[in-house]
């Protein structure tokens, strides 16, 4: 309370629509990229972690799963995955190197390039999960399945819980809570992109055409853009201090 | 007066919830045993509810255009009646409705031995000697619902209410975004608080209502997981308020939460369940009727509407008090 209205409210941006800034975004996500390599054993621990999740699920059923089992198992895995790869987005920073990005870059540029590069490793991570998933798990859904419009949902999805999940890390991180807070935040705002996508790719292990999923993809871009969008407009008042 | 608004929704409470616990159903059919008939004759026991059976009523099995009467009609009181009939062999259809006088009961039993041939016993056409008077204004008496339907002005001016306290909340964080104004953080949590008093009221006289209606106190419905998922969001903002110390920061951390949680919350409740086409049990949801289709109607209306404005002015004013109860706390503080 030491601090009146006056001296904070004066900091207050109004939020204008600046233009993307693609050479800073460029930049912040070639120094992710640098962050990550250095940091191979963080990368190294979310691949055991889907790997696991797997083989436990692999001994807990033991034989042949339904269809919509087999779904839901497989989202519920990538959804763990999801939270565990995305903590560490925000949190990995300390106060000091967070001033010293504000003072260089537009704000939205970072949460932009976050959320883009939160979207390529959760692309790779799903790929791979799937990957794991169908060599422990059978193959016998995938049949009948549209295996494009089925990876096409797990990209999506991927994205999607990249979109919800950046921002909701910013904001855990922030409030100095772990990964406890993330989760508690992030599971209800993370169900409808689950239960569209898990609708969709159920619908695609079905095999069912193209104009009738068509509808489940647009739903799922339409969320993703809508998230991205969000934290682009609210990301920068939560970065300032 | 600049508490007139406080006076009104007083009011419009007790009118409406008065109404609501008071008024009658109308009378309806609800019972006749046995239900399963055969051709020859058959004596049938018919139950009414809120009716006052008189002395002549003209009882007749019905289905589509045929129509058998009764052969003798005994009035044991008010609510009971034995008719006797015989029914003819092989009507074109099986005959599914009982009616009384102008009180028809669809579905009421199940009549065998189809034939071919004859469409009809003789029959006079239905008079109407149901007394009505002192049951002018009524409630629908619909099957499944019967006295439940007074639970529409208690459970559904729940969920109103709980959308526009949230609805108040969002607004002051979007204020807290650009001021920083720690004022209207306290007023974005109070509402937020109230609102979840209200959420958790919904989901009690919903359950109670879907217990009596459904037959179970929790179903996998749209509007269910909506609900719930709204109470854990908001739950979570709480939480997020408890876990960061400094004021300033609490504020807009928990100013950018509410945004972003009540955006995704809209979709989830208007734009998933229309994508996904889920199956509700409530109407208007699923390929069910909405409730105002079949269901409501003026009389129900006429009480509905007072007690949805009733309850959120209720709300606000819950909103108001605690709002004015934190400032005093606050000042007393420092």
């Amino acid at each position: 309370m030491l601090r009146g209205h006056a001296s904070t409210s004066g900091e207050a941006r109004p939020p204008t629509f600046a233009a993307v800034k693609p050479a800073e975004i460029a930049a912040l996500l070639r120094l992710e990229m640098a962050l990550d390599l250095r940091q191979r054993a963080a990368w190294a621990g979310m691949l055991l972690y889907v790997v696991s999740a797997v083989y436990v699920c692999y001994l807990a059923v033991k034989g042949g799963l339904g269809l919509a089992t087999w779904n839901a198992l497989f989202w519920i895995i990538l959804l763990f995955a999801a939270f565990n790869a995305l903590a560490r987005s925000f949190q990995r920073e300390d106060a000091g190197r967070q001033l010293y990005l504000y003072t260089l870059v537009d704000p939205r540029s970072v949460i932009l390039a976050r959320a883009i590069y939160n979207g390529a490793t959760m692309i790779v991570l799903s790929l791979l999960s799937l990957l794991v998933y169908s060599l422990l798990l059978g193959t016998e859904v995938l049949e009948e399945a549209d295996l494009l419009q089925f990876v096409l949902a797990v990209v999506l999805g991927g994205i999607g819980f990249a979109a919800v999940l950046t921002l909701i890390s910013a904001i855990a991180a922030r409030a100095g809570n772990g990964i406890g807070l993330m989760a508690i935040l992030g599971f209800p705002l993370v169900l409808p992109l689950l239960l569209t996508v898990m609708r969709a790719s159920k619908l695609a292990l079905d095999g069912v055409a193209w104009s009738i999923t068509s509808t489940y993809f647009g739903g799922l871009v339409l969320l993703d853009v809508i998230t991205v969008s969000l934290a682009w407009i609210l990301f920068p008042y939560l970065w300032r201090d | 007066m600049k508490h007139w608004w406080k006076f009104l929704g007083i009011g419009l409470l007790l009118f409406a919830s008065i109404a609501a616990l008071r008024v009658p159903l109308a009378p309806a059919l609800v019972h006749v045993s046995p239900d399963r008939i055969a051709p020859g004759p058959v004596e049938l026991t018919i139950t009414g509810y809120n009716t006052r059976f008189g002395k002549e009523e003209s009882v007749y099995l019905k289905n589509d255009n045929q129509r058998v009467c009764a052969t003798s009609v005994t009035t044991l009181d008010g609510t009971h009646l034995s008719a006797r009939f015989d029914i003819p062999a092989g009507m074109k259809a099986n005959l599914t409705d009982i009616a009384v006088g102008r009180l028809i009961y669809n579905g009421a039993l199940f009549t065998e031995g189809l034939g071919a041939g004859i469409t009809s016993g003789s029959c006079g056409p239905s008079t109407n000697k149901i007394d009505m008077s002192g049951l002018a204004f009524v409630f629908p008496n619909r099957s499944i619902l019967y006295e439940s339907i007074r639970n529409l002005h208690f459970h559904v001016p729940m969920w109103f209410t709980m959308i526009v306290l949230m609805g108040i909340s969002v607004f002051q964080s979007i204020k807290v975004l650009g001021s920083n104004s720690l004022d209207r953080d306290l007023a974005a949590e109070m509402s937020v608080r109230i609102g979840l008093v209200f959420c958790v009221l919904g989901l009690i006289t919903g359950a109670l209502w879907a217990r009596a209606t459904w037959g179970a106190f929790w179903t996998n419905d749209v509007k269910l997981n909506g609900a719930a998922v709204t109470g854990l969001i908001y739950v979570a903002y709480l939480v997020l308020r408890g876990s960061v110390q400094d004021a300033h920061k609490r504020a807009r951390l928990a100013a950018i939460y509410n945004v972003f949680a009540f955006v995704l919350l809209v979709l989830f409740l208007f734009v998933v369940p229309r994508l996904n086409a889920i199956d509700s049990l409530h109407p208007g949801n699923g390929g069910n009727s909405g409730f105002s289709d079949l269901d409501m109607d003026n009389n129900l209306r006429s009480i509905f509407y007072p007690a949805v404005l009733g309850w959120i002015l209720l709300g606000c004013w819950m909103y108001d008090l605690r709002v004015r109860a934190a400032r005093l706390a606050n000042a007393l503080d420092r």
